[in-house]
């Protein structure tokens, strides 16, 4: 009798979840997968076939574009890392109290406005009349406006300055959760600041790396805001060939098929990346 | 029973009788500028009915009716010459009772023209209301030599070029190098073949684009800050600009500028057809259409609208098009449905060419 009730609450405990997951992730992506295997013949007339795929592996524009996504992000992922894991371990180690709240609160606040007037944002300090320009023709370090929009780096640095906050966050949880005491031992034992590191501070971080680096190639992979202002004419960025397809060319069938690939591509290199460093999805995702 | 059905009938008549005075909701699907906000007040207050307003693009409304099969919306507002295509992929209007519809309020040409062009099966889709083109919006002191769609490629205005990545950039590259698309649209092969020398010149006219523009205020921006100083782009922004620097303005490219007929279209699945009529109605009254031109920009297919218009765009039109440049517009045929996959792959290879 228990037994029973206990199966029944852990049902209704469950279904809210299972709702969720069938209702609005489940059944949309097998929706999305019937329409990516149509084949379009005629006005109004689909056959069942694989040419939406095929025209992703015929045409080298589109697998192009999206070997070029995958790569920008991954880079993207890697500077992120770069630049946001010096800023977690000071606040998880160098700050105590109010300073460390307050440092933390200041990456956070970007976060307040939304994505598209944080790009906006970067938009008006990049662009030709805009104010890193202006500030190199006062200083005299340029003699005419200089156009920092509309290229890859503008790109980069909008990955970056987006993610970083998702970077940041999984750092500082994890080390906050070393105790100072096994550096301070590293150091007794005769380490160097280096050997620390190598040997202490990042074992102990891995998890939180994986995890900061899994969410932020996923956001930058299917971004679509940052690359398309800022990368301007030169922004080749897969998720703008899906929303074209969908939306200029209603060719819903053509957007599916490059969905599913780019789920199917995010999902390898994530699985990729777990398996070079050695980790595993429930140990970082677990933490 | 007899009675039953007698009442039932009575019933029936009564709601009947009932529903025009009933206020609906209008669920618009339009341009920036078409719907503003004063003459919606007006409307609400002389029809009762209520008015939602959600700005959009041509192929967005088509992407929006098309994900809901036509439903979400009362009254859509898509240029004449995507109807019919759009209407043969994926059914998205209804046919246009012409009767609820106050012909005398129109300009007969127009109102014609864009009856026949938004025709299948003999169904009528679309009624006219803001007319337009697409031109050169130039900065007169640093790009007067531009005359042409081709001229945007030369070295005198490298860098500071802008247009849009989408069909009718295409379409006025394609006139401006002596060919007529137009005339081809019926025949793919044809096509196909202007479509590849448009694409050899928009890949090696790509280094000269600072970038391409998107919305109307993106470009409008541009031209103001003088980052751009040659453009393709809309009448009306030009006319805009030029309020605020004379040096700025639209001109009708010597190929002739494209003009183009946004319309009235009713949704598949839309539930508010009396409102529907009762704005198309309202809004092509003269003094609404002249309000409507007002606040758009752009004239409208309504007989004697353009006489309550403000003085100073009247003369800024009349600088951008003397009557020869009129006589000169090319305005888009109804677009056969298929030819836009052609074009797409196109405008793809241009976006990816270094």
């Amino acid at each position: 009798m228990t037994g029973d009730r206990s199966r029944l609450t852990m049902i209704l405990l469950m279904a809210p979840l299972l709702i969720w997951l069938t209702a609005l992730i489940f059944i949309p992506h097998a929706e999305m997968f019937l329409v990516s295997m149509r084949e379009k013949v005629g006005v109004r007339q689909y056959e069942f076939g694989f040419a939406n795929y095929a025209t992703f592996f015929n045409e080298p524009l589109y697998w192009n574009t999206f070997v070029r996504t995958a790569l920008m992000s991954v880079a993207a992922t890697a500077l992120t890392l770069v630049i946001g894991f010096p800023v977690a371990y000071y606040i998880a180690k160098m700050t105590r109290g109010r300073s460390k709240t307050i440092l933390f609160l200041l990456c956070l606040i970007p976060f307040w406005v939304s994505e598209l007037v944080r790009t906006y944002g970067w938009m008006i300090l990049l662009r030709e009349s805009g104010l890193f320009s202006g500030l190199l023709q006062y200083v005299g370090l340029a003699s005419q406006p200089i156009e920092f929009l509309y290229n890859d780096a503008a790109i980069m640095v909008g990955l970056v300055y987006t993610s970083m906050l998702f970077m940041v966050v999984p750092l500082v949880t994890t080390l906050d959760s070393l105790d100072d005491s096994m550096i301070e031992a590293g150091y007794d034992l005769g380490g160097t600041g280096v050997s620390i590191w190598r040997e202490i501070v990042i074992p102990h971080a891995m998890p939180g790396i994986v995890s900061g680096c899994i969410v932020v190639f996923m956001l930058s992979l299917g971004n679509y805001l940052t690359p398309i202002l800022l990368g301007g004419k030169d922004s080749l960025w897969f998720t703008g060939l899906i929303y074209t397809q969908f939306i200029t060319r209603f060719n819903w069938e053509q957007g599916a098929a490059f969905g599913f690939l780019l789920l199917a591509l995010s999902s390898f290199i994530v699985w990729a990346g777990l398996k070079l460093s050695g980790q595993t999805l429930s140990r970082t995702m677990g933490r | 029973m007899k009675k039953f059905t007698l009442a039932a009938s009575l019933f029936a008549g009564a709601i009947v009788l009932a529903l025009p005075a009933k206020a609906e909701t209008l669920r618009l699907l339009t341009w920036g500028g078409y719907a503003p906000d004063n003459v919606i007040e007006l409307f609400e207050k002389e029809t009762g009915h209520k008015v939602e307003v959600t700005l959009s693009n041509n192929e967005e409304m088509i992407a929006k009716l098309r994900a809901t099969g036509g439903g979400g919306f009362d009254l859509a507002q898509p240029s004449q010459d995507r109807i019919a295509g759009a209407q043969a992929e994926f059914d998205i209007y209804k046919p246009i009772d012409l009767s609820k519809i106050d012909a005398s309020l129109f300009i007969d040409s127009m109102l014609e023209s864009t009856k026949a062009n938004t025709t299948l099966d003999g169904a009528v889709y679309g009624v006219p209301h803001v007319w337009g083109t697409d031109g050169l919006v130039l900065n007169t002191a640093q790009a007067g030599m531009v005359k042409d769609y081709i001229d945007l490629c030369s070295d005198a205005v490298a860098g500071k070029v802008s247009y849009r990545l989408k069909r009718p950039t295409l379409i006025a590259f394609a006139f401006s190098m002596d060919m007529d698309p137009f005339a081809a649209y019926g025949d793919q092969a044809k096509y196909e073949e202007i479509l590849s020398k448009v694409e050899a010149k928009l890949v090696e006219c790509k280094k000269n684009v600072k970038t391409y523009w998107g919305g109307g205020d993106e470009i409008t921006n541009l031209l103001r800050s003088g980052e751009v100083i040659a453009a393709m782009a809309w009448d009306t922004g030009g006319w805009k600009l030029n309020a605020e620097n004379p040096d700025i303005t639209f001109v009708a490219p010597s190929s002739g500028a494209l003009g183009w007929v946004d319309t009235f279209a009713l949704p598949k699945r839309g539930r508010a057809d009396e409102a529907a009529y009762a704005w198309i109605n309202f809004v092509m009254r003269p003094d609404i259409a002249a309000m409507i031109t007002a606040a758009a920009g752009n004239f409208t297919a309504s007989k004697g609208g353009d006489a309550g218009v403000d003085e100073a765009l009247k003369a800024r039109y009349q600088a951008s098009f003397p009557p020869e440049a009129i006589e000169n517009i090319n305005w888009y045929p109804p677009v056969p449905a298929g030819l836009e996959t052609l074009e797409g792959a196109v405008l793809d290879r241009v976006n990816a060419a270094n």
